[in-house]
Order: structure tokens, then sequence, then C-alpha cells
């Protein structure tokens, strides 16, 4: 379980985050949606703690990151897998030892016990022997799917992701989203998606939280959403024609 | 100037993160030896050909300069080996590094920032500052001596082969070169060259480090900083020429 208390953000002037609380839950995908720049990579970014918040506090299973010793936010670290937008694998690096880096870094593990879990890893996300690619020789989909693979290796507690759809045709996206749902069931993990693809609300939406004016503005599951009433929710959902004759029926 | 003053504290904060203990020798290792490749290994082509043709160019030019008869023969050898020793070797040779090896440390840590791979090292608990840019930096310091000291080599050679061009015979060329040989000059040489290595890998760092935005803004970096570590190479050069040699 992830918790955020009275969150703020500003960027400059602009106040990105305003007062936000809320709880993600374990075991379950909890999607966070809103229009693109309300600032839901930023919580994304806060929650890792590669932004500063400016005010209030993010907690780990109740216990607070501020209040961590070094030692332990580093451990923390390790409990954390993230999907970033764009993939980020390091192009320097074939699938394999993408995959493996972590594991090079942070455990004494020998070099069959590492392959083993690298193969684990691909064979979960699909990607069988593809263990010698580059990643400039990846297509959209594997690519995500090599950071999911490289997100889960270490066995998080957390999987953060961040728009896992983006510049995906919506059959990979279905794809991507089914896995990432499955992955978060399996290891009874907190997983928290980041999108603005209704279909992927439509999916895997079990606990979504609406991002509007750097407010939590809604919050509720996909089959509430359908019934809200919400002015704001009902325009930026229900925005494409054929939303509105889902939402009508 | 306060532009200035806020890239000097951004650099100092970014080098304090450099400077700290790898997680992994083994890892760092390997980072070092991918590194000494890229800045060193891949170096040497252009080093030598390019210290070549400017130590032929310039035995030339004294040779012609020189032809009085009064003058002693031996000068253009002494010529060519202190130019090439004392300017062209460090400092020529660290601008044209400036060029290659800068811009591509900081367009490739530039690109890593706006694709978020950097993130993706902190995210694992990885110093991404000290994983990448500490490899950097000592492989510099490292290989680029040796760089200058075969630049002398090879510009030597072709201020023999250039002389002869212009009919200077090999005797005069050598004892020219023998002449009242200086060995500080060579240290002094040296010494600029590890203040100009560590210039160029440290400030292209940091110029790719701290990019923002998207590719374009990675071309940006790339040029600033191959611009700021030339003015660097060449005012440091004027005081340390100033310190070790006046
Ligand atoms: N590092 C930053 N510096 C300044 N402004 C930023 C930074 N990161 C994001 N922003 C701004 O914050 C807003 C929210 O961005 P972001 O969290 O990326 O939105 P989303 O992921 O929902 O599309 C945007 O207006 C963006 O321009
Ligand atoms: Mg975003």
């Amino acid at each position: 379980m992830i918790e955020i208390k009275n969150i703020e953000k500003h960027f400059g002037d602009v106040h990105i985050l305003k007062d936000m609380t809320y709880k993600f839950e374990q075991g379950k995908t909890n999607l966070i949606i809103g229009e693109s720049g309300s600032g839901k990579t930023t919580l994304l970014k806060i929650l890792v703690g590669l932004y500063k918040n400016d005010n209030g506090s993010v907690l780990f299973d109740g216990i607070d990151v501020n209040k961590m010793k070094r030692k332990e936010r580093k451990a923390l670290r390790q409990e954390i897998g993230m999907l970033f937008q764009g993939g980020a694998l390091y192009d320097y690096m074939n699938v394999e030892e993408n995959i493996m880096f972590p594991l090079t870094m942070f455990t004494e593990k020998t070099e069959e016990e590492k392959l083993e879990r690298v193969n684990f890893c691909l064979n979960r996300v699909n990607l069988d022997g593809k263990n010698h690619l580059m990643p400039s020789e990846l297509s959209g989909g594997m690519m995500k799917r090599v950071s999911i693979a490289r997100a889960i290796v270490m066995e998080p507690k957390y999987l953060l992701c961040d728009e896992p759809n983006s510049g995906l045709d919506p059959k990979t996206s279905i794809l991507i989203d089914n896995l990432i749902q499955e992955i978060t069931k399996e290891y009874n993990i907190t997983t928290i998606v980041n999108t603005h693809d209704m279909n992927s609300v439509m999916e895997i939406g079990e606990h979504i939280a609406y991002i509007n004016k750097g407010e939590i503005w809604w919050t509720g599951s996909k089959e509430d959403l359908i019934k809200s009433e919400n002015k704001e929710l009902n325009d930026f959902v229900f925005a494409s024609e054929l939303f509105k004759r889902i939402k009508n029926v | 100037m306060l532009k200035l003053l806020k890239h000097l504290g951004q650099y100092f904060i970014m080098m304090n993160k450099v400077i700290s203990k790898p997680e992994k020798f083994k890892v760092f290792w390997k980072q070092l030896l991918l590194e000494i490749e890229k800045v060193g290994l891949n170096s040497i082509g252009i080093v030598l050909f390019i210290s070549f043709f400017v130590g032929g160019v310039v035995s030339i030019q004294t040779a012609i300069n020189m032809s009085n008869p009064l003058l002693p023969k031996y000068l253009v050898g002494l010529a060519s080996r202190d130019s090439l020793i004392l300017e062209f070797s460090p400092t020529m040779i660290s601008l044209i590094l400036a060029g290659k090896v800068g811009s591509s440390i900081a367009s490739e840590l530039g690109s890593m920032r706006v694709s978020e791979q950097l993130d993706a090292l902190e995210i694992m608990g990885v110093n991404s500052a000290s994983f990448l840019i500490l490899p950097k930096i000592i492989a510099s310091i490292f290989f680029f001596p040796f760089l200058v000291i075969m630049s002398m080599g090879i510009g030597m050679i072709g201020a023999w082969i250039g002389g002869l061009s212009v009919d200077l015979k090999t005797v005069d060329f050598l004892s020219g070169l023998k002449y009242e040989f200086t060995p500080f000059y060579v240290t002094y040489s040296l010494v600029k060259t590890v203040v100009f290595a560590f210039i160029i890998a440290s400030v292209s760092s940091y110029f790719g480090y701290f990019t923002k935005g998207g590719s374009i803004a990675v071309g940006k970096s790339s040029t600033k900083a191959v611009v700021s570590s030339s003015i660097l190479i060449l005012v440091c050069n004027f005081i340390l020429t100033n310190l070790l040699l006046a």
C-alpha cells in the first residue's frame, strides 16, 4: 500500500499538485487518469523520490519516506519497479544486460542464477530467446515488455507505470495492460498506472483516481465511472462519440 | 553573471555526487574499459593524422622563413620540437578532443537524460552521476596524456618529413631536436593535458547531465559543452603557462 498525505508541488509559480491525499491499494491496479499535463508523471516521480514534494508526506506500507534513514530508503528503492513512458532501456546494453543490470548491481547472485532469473522474467513477458537484441532493434510493444521484465526482475513490492500504452496500437496496449494486471495479482503487489487511455480504464480500472486542476477530483471503479454524474470527469472520459454512446445505453 | 554562478554551483553539486565510491568495483571496471575505448582508443586515428600534418607544416614554414645562411641549420628541428611539445600537442589536441570527445559525452548523457534512462538508474538506487561520469573523467585523465605523447612523436616525424621536402638534411634536423632539450617542457605539457582532460570530461558531462527538454536540447547541450570546455581550456592554458613557465 502506498499512501500520500497532503502532497503539494509547485514548478516555479505553477501549482501542479494541490493538497493530494489518497491510498493506492495492495494487490490492485490503481489507475491515475487525467489530461496530459495534469501532473500524473509528476506525482509518480514524487512517489519514487525523483522529485521532492513541497509539502505533505509519502508512506510506503505505513512508513514515511522522509523519516527513513538513507539505508532504508535505498532498500526501499530496490522494492520499487518502475516503467517509464519511453521505456528508458539503457541503449548501450542488450535486452539481457538491461534486465540483468539491477541483479548485477544489487545482489550477490552467480551468473547462472542471474541468467535464470532473467530468462524467467523474459518468459513472463513472452519474449523468450530475445536476450541478445539491442533496444534499437525492438518494436514499441517489445520495448515496453522488456521494461516490464526489468521492473519485476528484483521481485518488487511496488510497480509504477507511466503511460504504459503510449505509442502502442490498441491490441498491443491491451496485451500490456493485461500483463500488468496479471503480474499485480500474481505477486500481490501495489501497482500504480498512469494513463489517459480510456481503453485501459475500461480494461483494468478497478481503483481509479481522476486528477483535475491539481486535485484528486473523483475516485471509484470503472463501474462507478460509467454511472458517474461528475461533469468534468464525464467530459474527460466520454470525450469520443463511441464512449458517449456506451455511457448512454 | 548570475547564470554563471548558478552553473558553477550546479557543477560543484554534481561533482560532489560524482566523487563517491563505486557501488561495485567489477561493474565500475567494466564501465571504465568501455570509456577508455570511447574517449581514448577511438581518438587515436584523428590525433595521429592531425599531428603528422601540422608537424610537417611547422617545419616547412620554419625552414622557409629561416633560409638566411647565417642562421644555424638546427633551428628548424628546434623550433618544431618546442612548438609541438609546448603548445600544439597539449593545447591544440585538447581543443580537438573537446570537439570530438566533449560533444559525444554531452550528447550521450543528454539523450540518456531526455529518454529517462538517468531516472531509471536513480530509481534503482544507482548514483547515476558517479556511475556514468566518474569513469569518463578517469578514462580521460588517464588516456589523454598518452594521446598527447603520441601526438608529439608523430608530429616530429611529420616535421622531419616536411623538412626533407624542402631539402633540410636529416642530420641537421636531428641535431635541432636534441639541442638544449628541456625535459621540464614535457612535464609542463603533460600537466596541462591532465587539467584539460579533466575540463573536457567534467564540463561536457555537466552540460549533458543537466539537459532539459527533448532531442533539440541534446544538440544544444553538446554545442555548449564544446564551446565552454574550449574557452576554459584556453583560459587555463594562459594561467598554467604563467604559473609553470614564467
Ligand atoms: N521538471 C519540470 N520543471 C518544470 N515544469 C515541469 C517539470 N515537469 C513537469 N512540469 C510541468 O508540470 C505539468 C505536469 O506535467 P506532467 O506531470 O508531466 O503531466 P502528465 O504526466 O499528467 O502529462 C506540465 O505543465 C509540465 O509542463
Ligand atoms: Mg506524463
